[in-house]
Formats: structure tokens, sequence, C-alpha cells
């Protein structure tokens, strides 16, 4: 009963800071987004500088090791060289060479190539991302449309032949590991069949295009970049058409879908802005999932179809122990996802008003 | 003594109906039976073919070798009869590993809410973000992940948190049912509450978390084998399929067994384990069996 008594002046107390400016920006939904994405961001990075530089056999101790065994090196000189291409101050403290590590990330230093001395990890991933961010962006714009149009579409003929087809299509290839599907795609389209020649299309480019904006570069990437986009939109709709169908099935029993059809809306405008909308919106929350997993996935596509971006660089500085290349692209993929998932937080509350008033969940 | 047993193969009849009201999960789940037979009974009947045979490379299926032959003219058959049995260990052990700890905290935080709840979320979010697989290629490159067990272990710490989220959300919404606030107005107790009225409705969330946990183990392992991150420990799936694609298997017309029986395997495991998750659905949700 006491709680009674006492509550109403601490509520004042609450609206009163909710009233002033700072705690109204400091509780925006918008910026509690980029605080978690900071702190995800700076708790990747801590945790990738002590698995590189704390366990007990690390890569910089070994690579020490490496050269004093090989090149006869004394013990300083080894040190001095793992240090310049680490990018870290080996002689300081370990909090120091976190500060430092932290500082030259700030500044894209990310340290110099082992296996080709003198390049820096940031050139080589500013050269090869653009190619990821190009094939498994499309692919995802593709199958999020397709998976929610197809399953909009399922859901209003449910129990129909053609929902009973794509339904067993949808679990057949959510189940199918994307890089077996890649293997079967050039099994069967490019060597059974002869569809398709599978040996042209590896690489981002033909030689002799250049980059730039002309039509041929644009067709040859897009030539280049087809088989995996592929494989990525098959791969993932299974999921966005089981979603959606279900979801859309959910919207449609709605009062307000009962309503705008008993005011005689058009059918059109019901399925557009009543229904899609309404059942897309838990869409938004799997796309978030969505992009973390196609992007980790990238890896062994882009390897199956020698594609030569990201995922590729990391398995093959992974496969070579090119530690500061796989570090600096492992962080970069992670930010990529991050940044990826901040944006699609933010399109979710656009989309959804609901969210932005905290009521998430 | 013998009514117990009759009970027991009384009761497991009486399951057994109840999953084949639905006959896709009820297929799944012969299939998984199947798949599990073969890889734990089949190696004592069908012994790996190790011996290199020179003269019978790529051969297609016959009454000798009922899936031809790789690279080396060893049996295929043999291969993919004894090459489930770690593909399945693993999956099991990390799909045990993160329905539990999905299970423990995501009821966990949706049950006491709060900052628990705020704490296991936000943890929930941060490991969500971070790409699975290339932190398990660097994890790779760094440690040796040669022990199944340990492999095992390593990929159920890293595949909770999308499980937990559902679990919590369904915890959420159970808590606000009516039996659960009479259960709590007859004041039975949290650890009643939770085991006695909340997990035995989420049973089913539990199973299929079980299921779609094990074929994200399934995904993974296959792929850190395929792309020789894991060192090659005798036969598995995956280890066929990474000697195959190696070996350049896809480009040889007769070849195609070699790279088409693994890959049938791992496709045909994940299918099964996901359509069994209907009829498992039918034993643990009674609800849902009344509208079949």
């Amino acid at each position: 009963m006491a709680t009674t008594i006492t509550a109403p002046p601490v509520k004042n107390i609450h609206e009163k800071q909710r009233e002033s400016g700072f705690y109204r920006v400091t509780h925006s939904y918008f910026f509690q987004k980029i605080w978690k994405a900071l702190f995800t961001a700076w708790v990747v990075v801590t945790l990738t500088f002590f698995l590189i530089r704390l366990l007990p056999s690390n890569p910089v101790e070994l690579f020490i090791q490496d050269l004093m065994v090989q090149y006869g090196m004394p013990y300083h000189e080894a040190q001095d060289q793992a240090a310049a291409l680490f990018s870290i101050d080996l002689n300081q403290p370990l909090w120091g060479q976190y500060l430092d590590y932290m500082w030259g990330l700030l500044h894209g230093d990310m340290g110099t190539s082992i296996l080709s001395p003198g390049t820096p990890v940031t050139s080589i991933i500013m050269r090869f991302l653009p190619w990821t961010i190009f094939s498994v962006g499309i692919a995802l714009m593709i199958s999020f449309t397709l998976g929610i149009i197809l399953g909009l579409f399922m859901a209003y003929r449910r129990e129909g032949l053609l929902d009973h087809i794509l339904t067993v299509m949808a679990s057949i290839l959510s189940s199918i590991p994307n890089y077996i599907l890649g293997i079967l795609l050039i099994i069967f389209l490019g060597v059974r069949w002869g569809l398709i020649s599978v040996a042209s299309m590896r690489g981002t480019l033909s030689p002799g295009v250049e980059p730039g904006f002309t039509l041929e570069f644009f067709k040859d990437a897009l030539y280049h970049a087809a088989l995996p986009i592929l494989t990525y939109v098959l791969t993932t709709i299974g999921s966005w058409m089981l979603t959606m169908k279900s979801s859309t099935i959910g919207v449609l029993e709605e009062d307000y879908v009962t309503v705008a059809k008993a005011k005689g809306l058009k059918e059109g405008r019901i399925t557009s802005s009543y229904v899609g909308r309404n059942a897309s919106l838990p869409m938004f929350t799997l796309l978030t999932i969505a992009i973390g997993f196609v992007v980790g996935g990238s890896v062994l596509i882009e390897t199956i179809f020698q594609y030569q971006g990201i995922g590729y660089i990391l398995l093959q500085s992974v496969n070579k122990r090119d530690y500061t290349v796989m570090q600096g692209v492992f962080l970069v993929i992670t930010l990529a996802v991050i940044i990826a998932n901040f944006f699609a937080d933010i399109l979710y509350s656009w989309l959804d008003p609901r969210i932005k008033l905290g009521k998430q969940e | 003594m013998g009514s117990v047993f009759l009970g027991a193969v009384q009761s497991m009849g009486a399951t057994l109906r109840i999953m084949s009201y639905n006959k896709v999960g009820f297929t799944g789940f012969i299939a998984v039976m199947l798949i599990l037979f073969m890889s734990f009974i089949g190696p004592f009947f069908v012994p790996l073919d190790t011996e290199t045979k020179v003269d019978q490379i790529y051969q297609t299926p016959s009454a000798e070798h009922w899936m031809g032959t790789d690279h080396q003219g060893r049996d295929i058959f043999s291969q993919i009869v004894n090459g489930g049995k770690d593909v399945i260990i693993v999956a099991v052990v990390a799909g045990a590993l993160s329905t539990f700890i999905a299970v423990t905290f995501g009821t966990l935080a949706g049950f006491a809410g709060g900052r628990i709840d705020a704490f296991v979320v936000s943890v929930t979010d941060i490991v969500l973000t971070i790409p699975q697989l290339p932190l398990l290629l660097v994890l790779a490159a760094l440690i040796k992940l040669n022990n199944i067990v340990y492999l095992g272990i390593i990929l159920g710490a890293l595949g909770w948190p999308a499980l937990l989220r559902a679990v919590r959300s369904q915890a959420l919404s159970l808590k606000q049912r009516d039996f659960v606030e009479a259960a709590r107005a007859l004041d039975l107790g949290t650890t009643h509450i939770i085991f006695r009225e909340i997990v035995p409705n989420m049973m089913t969330y539990i199973i299929i978390s079980f299921a779609l946990a094990m074929t994200g183990a399934i995904y993974a392992q296959v792929a850190l084998v395929l792309f020789g991150l894991v060192p090659f420990s005798g036969s598995n799936w995956g280890v066929m399929l990474s000697l195959a694609w190696v070996r350049g298997a896809i480009y040889f017309k007769d070849s195609i067994w070699y790279i088409m029986m693994p890959v049938a395997a791992i496709v045909i495991l994940q299918l099964s384990v996901v359509t069994m998750t209907r009829s498992l659905e039918l034993v643990f949700n009674p609800r849902l069996r009344s509208g079949e």
C-alpha cells in the first residue's frame, strides 16, 4: 500500500526528465540504435584484438618465432618486423597496445599484409569489398521483394495447387546449404547441360573491361555476379516466402481488413496498403538475421564461384594464415553487417512507427 | 516386469500413431531413423573401403559398388555409410548446447523481465550480429578444431541467438496466459511455474529449436570441412565433398556419383530433420491433433 502513496512524486520527476531536451535525445530510438551499433562494433574489435594478441599460440608470437627460425633473426629484430606488420608496438604494456590498436583502427590503419609485404590491409579491402556489397545487396533486394510477393500470393491462394508446389519448393530450397546449391549449379548448369560457361563467368570482371559508368561495365559486372546472386536468391527466398505467407494469413483475419472490405475499397488497395504493408513488418526483423547470414555465407559462395569479393579474400587469408589481412577482413565484414542491421532497424521503425515508441516486441 | 514392458511398447505405439497423422513429418521421421541406423549400425556390416584400386577409378553404380567408386577406386557406398556418424554427433552436441542456452536464458529473460531481460537481449543482439561463418573461419585459423565434440561445442556456443529470441517471445506470451496467472495466484513457486507450466507448453518450440540448431550445425561443420579448415579425420560426408571438389570430380562424366552422393546424404539429412519436426509437434502439442 505504501507504494501507491509514494508513487506520484516519482512519476513527476520522470516526466520532468522526459521533457528536457537532453533526455529526449539520448533516449530516442535513433540514438539507442546508434549506441547499440557502436557498442557491438567495440565488442567485436576487442574480441578480435584478444584473439590475435592473447591466445597462447597467438599469430604475433607465431610470426616472430617463424622469422627467428626461418631467417635466423635475433628476437628483437623479428619483434620489430612483426610490430610493423601488425601495426602494434610490442614494447608497450598490453593496455597500451590495445589503445594503440583502437586508435589505428579509427584511422583506418589495419596493418600490412604478411604475405604481400608493403600492401596495406585497407587497400586490399577497398579493392574487394565493393564486389561483395554489389552482389549481396542485389541478391538480398531481389529475394526479399520476390519472397514477399510470392508469400502474399500463396496466402491469397492457400490450399491451392500452386501454394502446395511453392511451399514444397520453398522448404526444400531453404534446407539445402547454399554452398551445396552453388556446387549443384556448376555441375548441372555448367558441366552436365552446358547451358553456361562457368570458366568465363569466374572473377568479377572480364579482362579488358574497365570500371566506369558504361553499359558494357554494368553488363559484364552482372554477368560475373549472376551465379553468386542466383545462389543467394534461391537459398534465401524460401524462408521469406514461408514467413510472409503465415504473416499474411494472420493479417487477413484482422478486423481492419474486414472493415476495409466492408467499406468497399478496391481489392488492389486492400492488398497493397492494408494487408501487404502490415504483413511484411515481421519480415524486417528477419532481415537483420538474413543480412548476417548472407554476408557470412558469401565466404563460401565467392570461393565456389571464384568471385573475388571480400569473402573470397577472407578464406584465402585464413588458408594462407595471413593474419593481418584475416583480422582486417573479419572486422570489415562484421562492421558491414552492423551497419546493414542499423539501416534495417531504421527502415523498420519508419515503416512501423509503433516501434519508435518503445513497444518493441 | 512384463506389464511395464508391454506398457512401454503400447505408449510407443501410440506415439508413433500420433506422429503418423502428418504424412510429411512421418516420412521425415522414418528417414532420420534410417540415417541414424545406417550411420551407427551400418559401419559394423559395411567396413570402410580404404584400399586404392587404380584400375577401378570413377566407376558408375554396379552390383559390386552400389554407388560407384571415387578417384582412388574406393567404394562410395562404404564411405557414405561410415561418413554420417561424425556429422550427426557434431550436430547433436551443437544442437543440444544451443537449445540448452536458448531455452534456459530465453525463458529466464522472458519470465524475469527488467534488467535481466535487457541484459540477455543485448548480449543476444551482439552475438547475433557477428557473422557466424567468418568468425568460425578466424577461429579455425587460430585454434585446432579437430576434435568432433570440441567442434560441436564451439558451433553450439555460437548458434543460439536466433533460437533464444523465439523462446523469449514465446515465454513472454505464455507469461500472460490465464493458467500461469492461476498458478501464480495459487502461489505455486517460480520453479513449479517454469518447469510444470511454462516449459511443457514450450516443448514444441524446444523440439523445433533443437532441430533447427542441428541443421545450422550441419551447415557450418560441412562448410568448415569442405573448405579444408577442419583437419581431415577419417571418413565424413564433408570430407568426401571436399575431396570430390578439390579433385575436380564435377568435370568428369562418370565422377558425378562421387560428388552427388555426399550432397544427397547431407541434403536428405537436413530435409528429414526439418520435416520430422512437424510430426514431433503433434506429439508435444495435443491441441494440434484435434484438427487432423
